[in-house]
């Protein structure tokens, strides 16, 4: 499946069939920091995603003072 | 996964509720936090004329939504921080959605009004471009409410926003700041009172409702943004979050439930407040914070060059930008 990920924009091919929880555990991300998209649905972590899904990855967290954190998950999330 | 209200199918999780919910659901547990916010604090009356600070960001759109669901007579205040093709496209969001539900918006640009962009007050200035950034929202913020006959300015700091500041002024034990910093700061002469309806949601919550409620907000960051300290501060706590489910909550909300009245006396009586002599806004100086980094950008003089007794002295208010940028429109876009 094609994951699109924000701040910066890139992608990244990912095999599918897996569970959201299990497609962010192994790129890092902490998954109360994300909002994950499906087409134009909100997923949860137990849903599994298939090869043919267009999915996005969207921090929520915002840098302080302003606006976006980067989406660089803090250090062991799960 | 199932909602926890109607046991359809769940698409947000909130671990520290230990819930699920469904779009609808979601939204009214949205809702109900916001209530309650208003309600404990007693942030809002019926008829309040409020005035929303947004950026553009998924906090301060998603509050001013809220507001305007809740039939506050909520308008916008977008302020321009001339921050290149980030502020064009804020901008742009947030006229959309002004127009869209037909609810006012007052715009103030930095450029425009007051003769400098946040980019150079930044290179120019000796502050640092977040806290001269945050120096200016305040400041236009205040003044554009008080021009308006606006009651109360209204800002999207959620729950993540707030702990972040809290952690980081707690580390400093910058007892000031921590006695200043509470969902409510009431009006006082010259000053509207301010109120942020969103500090019981955490981060993952206002972009959930954002997103499900359908408004187009600005993902993209600031780009001036980088090395953000509070932005650690956030990191740090999501990973104790992470393995600790419900941290975050007992910080901030312990905090504003128990541990804040014991900050708040001590401080002696409030200092005395006098206009600027430039902007008639209430501070400390003779001239106030905002007009001094003001001139300080455009090469100017304020006044004869006697030395002023007042600028050492400033008010918490405007020595808190310095130290902590707290963002005033929450951790949205701040653009
Ligand atoms: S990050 Fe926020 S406070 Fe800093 S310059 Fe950008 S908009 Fe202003
Ligand atoms: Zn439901
Ligand atoms: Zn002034």
């Amino acid at each position: 499946m094609k994951v699109r990920l924000r701040n910066p924009d890139r992608e990244v091919e990912v095999a599918g069939p897996r569970t959201v929880r299990d497609v962010l555990a192994d790129l890092g991300i902490n998954p109360d920091t994300v909002l994950v998209i499906r087409g134009r649905a909100l997923v949860t972590r137990e849903e599994r995603l298939s090869d043919g899904d267009d999915i996005e990855i969207r921090p929520v967290i915002s840098g302080g003072s302003g606006p976006g954190g980067t989406a660089r998950p803090p250090e062991g999330s799960p | 996964m199932r909602c926890r209200r109607c046991r359809g199918a769940a698409v947000i999780e909130v671990r520290r509720h230990n819930a699920a919910f469904c779009g609808d659901c979601f939204e009214r547990h949205v809702r109900e936090q916001v209530k309650r916010a208003i309600r404990d604090h007693a942030m809002l009356e019926p008829d309040d004329r409020v005035l929303v600070a947004v950026s553009g960001g998924k906090d301060s759109l998603g509050l001013w939504d809220l507001l305007l669901g809740l039939g506050y007579r909520a308008s916008g205040l977008y302020l321009g921080l001339g921050i290149g093709e980030y502020s064009t496209r804020s901008g742009d969001v947030v006229r959309a959605f002004a127009g869209e539900r037909g609810a006012e918006l007052i715009e103030v640009d930095l450029r425009r009004d007051y003769g400098y962009d946040i980019p150079t007050a930044g290179r120019k200035g000796s502050r640092s471009t977040c806290a001269v950034c945050g120096l200016s929202k305040r400041y236009v913020f205040n003044r554009a409410a008080l021009e308006g006959g606006f009651d109360v300015v209204a800002t999207g700091h959620n729950l993540d926003d707030e702990a972040a500041t809290l952690l980081g002024n707690t580390l400093r034990w910058q007892t000031e700041y921590i006695a200043r910093q509470f969902p409510v700061l009431a009006e006082r002469e010259g000053m509207v009172r301010k109120v942020k309806p969103l500090y019981r949601l955490s981060e993952l919550e206002t972009a959930a409702y954002a997103f499900i409620r359908g408004i187009e907000y600005v993902v993209e960051e600031c780009p001036l943004v980088a090395g953000n300290t509070q932005l650690r501060y956030k990191e740090v706590m999501n990973a104790l979050e992470a393995t600790s489910v419900g941290t975050k909550t007992q910080f901030l909300l312990g905090y504003v439930e128990r541990a804040a009245p014991l900050f708040r006396d001590g401080d002696g009586p409030p200092v005395e407040l006098t206009p600027c002599e430039r902007c008639g806004q209430p501070t400390t100086a003779r001239f106030c914070a905002f007009c001094r980094a003001r001139a300080q950008v455009l090469g100017e003089r304020l006044g004869p060059a006697e030395r002023d007794p007042g600028t050492e002295r400033q008010t918490a208010e405007e020595m808190s930008s310095e130290v902590l940028p707290a963002e005033l429109y929450g951790a949205g876009r701040a653009g």
